[in-house]
């Protein structure tokens, strides 16, 4: 190691044939769109939370800070920002960008300019949704799910928003197709399909949902933005339209959207399972298939969102069963990641941290998805709070912390230099804590009948409102001191060594922060 | 910098367009589904309002957007075997046939703005539910269709400077060969969309 941690220039200081912020606004190189997507996707992430912090105020004082038009414009704009500009393109953009091409040993993606394309439609896509909700007419009211005919007729900027999300999808597309394309032809020698590296199997996956889904929720987008400004009635029963059809053709993509969230995750845990746990993962081929079923049995199950909408039985009980045929290789992985923990001698660095804790919320998300998959208990949660604790553990609890695993774990890397592990592990502990309350409240009140989205409420469900609201503030704090943290070590913490985790894949083995070729030979890899 | 510069690589080139054409596929299949949802809701109403619709112009559409594939094809065989002069002429005659087509399309789609018939107008609103959301399907499908044979005569345009400024050459010619095959997918979508709307009367 020490030859290659002397004298070199690293990514950051080529800088091409422009300066200062076209330097990076123009590169073609993966890492620097990396990094900026994943400078993007925090400053979103951060919004997000405010606008959280917001709703969860306002359910302890109804009233007393924002109005109920707000209310509904806040939990809309949380909803959009959170899933459309932050945890879809999330992972696949930031880490995927950053890492995909030298975990296979490539200099690049196949398409580097079209990669640079894709990173200007997503702030083209960014700024229409962030215009439409400043500009005369107000912020979507709607929820982010756009249902029609509410969102045809609706007063806001919906079509701005829509358009911008419409912008974000076409985005999501070329990644998709970028990223399948590289690993199909720019592997090096010697890495094949059976022993490419975990996160790169799961991208390889959120590449092909990413491909399959997305288009139907643009021509479906579009159908919304003809509806509000040419009058074109698809979804209008005034008009022979069947506002049903919308959610299905909503929910074809939505669901599947989920596992654009989830599988690159779970290569996150994949890797860094594995290397904290000093063990090769337990089951590899495995692991691998399981994505894949989860990629393509997801696509079936997009009804169990509207088994309260009007559907026949029949289709109800097909789309809740192959829903529990879902949690099959979910499960696979599940037990996976804890067999490479059996017997192991298991480091405890931040990262791991992050990653047992992905494991344990995930799971609880992934159960009550069980619970809420199956007809009669939906029937009754369905609409409540129950739901949003479900998909906020598997969303933020999973995808969250395997996001937060992937930024410890990367961080020396990409910024080529070290974090303090304590600060990260006392974050850690406080966001821990914080989620639970906030979330697991939300449970109960679910369980309860509190139905969601509701600006007011019965005094019955005062006090779980409230230990929610304290759990969002401790959840804060958690976020704080981790970004703080982090934010420090990019200033003043010491330099990373190549490799300081006795990570195995390809990017270990080159100087932090990498060079702007990546290698400086092409790698052989051998098993 | 990165790979796509340094060597070529026509096969991953390939491969990006056919992903590309799948999403295209699935794109135009949320409305072929909304098509076959409701025209399996209003059958009569269907075959009634297909009767309404151009039948001479639409076909004439169909044997211009067939030959203008014809063309393309022929012009990039012309590339691979180096008669570029060949290959600028008929990747012109396409782009002629591709505006050609859209403006057989803006003349049917006057002739029935003019009698009042368009998404919200009060002479199809008042018409039967089956029939405007036929009309409303026929304006968006052939609409967004037409949309994509615009994309694709602005692209071959700049295929005919590339291949005017030797960009495009025997050697290195995916670039005209990714355009020929977007070019033929809005042909195939072309043949469903003609009998769907014309021919089921």
């Amino acid at each position: 190691m020490e030859e290659i941690t002397a004298q070199y220039e690293s990514f950051y200081h080529e800088k091409g044939r422009y300066k200062g912020i076209l330097s990076w606004l123009m590169s073609t190189d993966h890492k620097r769109i990396g990094i900026q997507y994943l400078c993007a996707l925090l400053a979103f992430f951060s919004i997000g939370v405010l606008l959280g912090l917001l709703m969860r105020l306002n359910l302890i004082m109804p009233g007393k800070i924002i109005g109920q038009e707000t209310y509904n414009r806040v939990f809309s704009v949380h909803g959009i920002v959170m899933i459309f500009l932050f945890i879809i393109p999330g992972i696949p953009v930031a880490f995927g960008n950053f890492f995909l091409p030298i975990m296979i040993g490539a200099r690049d993606v196949a398409f580097p300019r079209l990669n640079r394309f894709t990173w200007w439609t997503y702030l083209a896509g960014a700024t229409l949704v962030v215009i439409s909700l400043f500009a005369a007419g107000g912020a979507p009211d709607t929820g982010w799910t756009f249902y029609a005919p509410y969102s045809i007729r609706a007063k806001a900027n919906i079509t701005l928003a829509v358009a911008g999300v419409f912008v974000l999808g076409f985005s999501s597309i070329l990644t998709g197709i970028n990223f399948v394309t590289t690993i199909h032809r720019l592997r090096a020698p010697g890495v094949t399909w059976q022993n490419l590296p975990l996160f790169v199997w799961t991208l390889y996956a959120t590449g092909w949902v990413q491909l399959l889904a997305t288009p139907v929720l643009a021509i479906t987008l579009i159908f919304i933005i003809l509806g509000r400004v040419f009058g074109v009635g698809f979804f209008d029963p005034a008009k022979g339209g069947d506002p049903i059809l919308y959610e299905h053709l909503f929910w074809t993509y939505s669901h599947p959207a989920v596992y654009i969230m989830i599988l690159p995750a779970m290569g996150i845990i994949s890797e860094v399972i594995p290397v904290f746990a000093r063990k090769k993962i337990f089951g590899y081929r495995a692991v691998v298939y399981s994505a894949l079923g989860i990629a393509s049995v997801g696509y079936f199950v997009w009804g169990h969102h509207m088994f309260t909408s009007g559907m026949s039985d029949t289709a109800r009980i097909i789309f809740s069963f192959i829903t529990f045929l879902v949690a099959v290789p979910t499960g696979v992985k599940i037990f996976n990641w804890v067999g490479t923990l059996y017997k192991a001698s298991i480091v405890g660095n931040a990262p791991m941290y992050f990653a047992l804790t992905f494991i344990f919320l995930f799971s609880i998300g992934g159960l009550t998805g069980l619970i809420i998959g199956s007809l009669e208990p939906n029937l009754h949660l369905h609409g409540t709070y129950f739901i949003v604790a479900h998909f906020h553990y598997v969303m933020f609890g999973g995808v969250g912390f395997a996001i937060l695993a992937g930024l410890h774990y990367w961080f020396p890397k990409m910024s080529g230099r070290m974090y303090e592990e304590r600060p990260a592990k006392i974050g850690w502990f406080i966001l821990f804590v914080g989620f639970n309350v906030l979330y697991f409240s939300m449970f109960i009140l679910g369980y309860e009948g509190m139905p969601r989205r509701y600006f007011d409420y019965p005094p019955r469900y005062f006090t779980l409102h409230l230990v929610s609201t304290i759990g969002s503030w401790i959840l804060a704090m958690g976020l704080a001191i981790i970004a703080g943290n982090l934010l420090s070590a990019l200033f003043r913490g010491p330099k990373a060594p190549a490799d300081p985790w006795g990570g195995r894949t390809l990017e270990w083995t080159i100087p932090s922060p990498p060079p702007a070729e990546n290698f400086a030979e092409t790698p052989v890899v051998r098993d | 910098m990165g790979a796509a510069e340094g060597q070529r690589d026509r096969i991953g080139a390939k491969y990006g367009m056919w992903f590309f054409l799948f999403t295209e596929i699935l794109f135009f299949g949320g409305m072929f589904i909304l098509y076959a949802v409701y025209r399996s809701k209003y059958p009569a109403e269907f075959h009634a309002s297909a009767g309404e619709e151009n039948l001479l112009l639409g076909s004439i559409n169909t044997a211009v957007l067939l030959t203008s594939s014809l063309f393309m094809a022929v012009a990039i065989s012309a590339v691979k075997k180096g008669s570029y002069r060949l290959s600028v002429v008929f990747q012109a005659a396409t782009i002629l046939m591709g505006l050609a087509f859209l403006a057989i399309k803006a003349v049917e789609w006057y002739e029935k703005v003019a009698r009042g018939i368009y998404p919200n107008s009060p002479v199809l609103d008042k018409m039967k539910m089956g029939e405007i959301l036929f009309f409303g399907l026929y304006y968006v499908m052939t609409g967004i269709h037409g949309v994509h044979v615009f994309i694709g005569v602005c692209v071959i345009s700049f295929m005919v400077y590339f291949t005017l400024t030797g960009n495009v050459t025997q050697e290195n010619y995916s670039k005209i060969e990714n355009t020929g095959l977007y070019w033929h997918f809005v042909d195939i979508v072309w043949i469903y969309l003609f009998p769907l709307f014309y021919l089921i009367t």
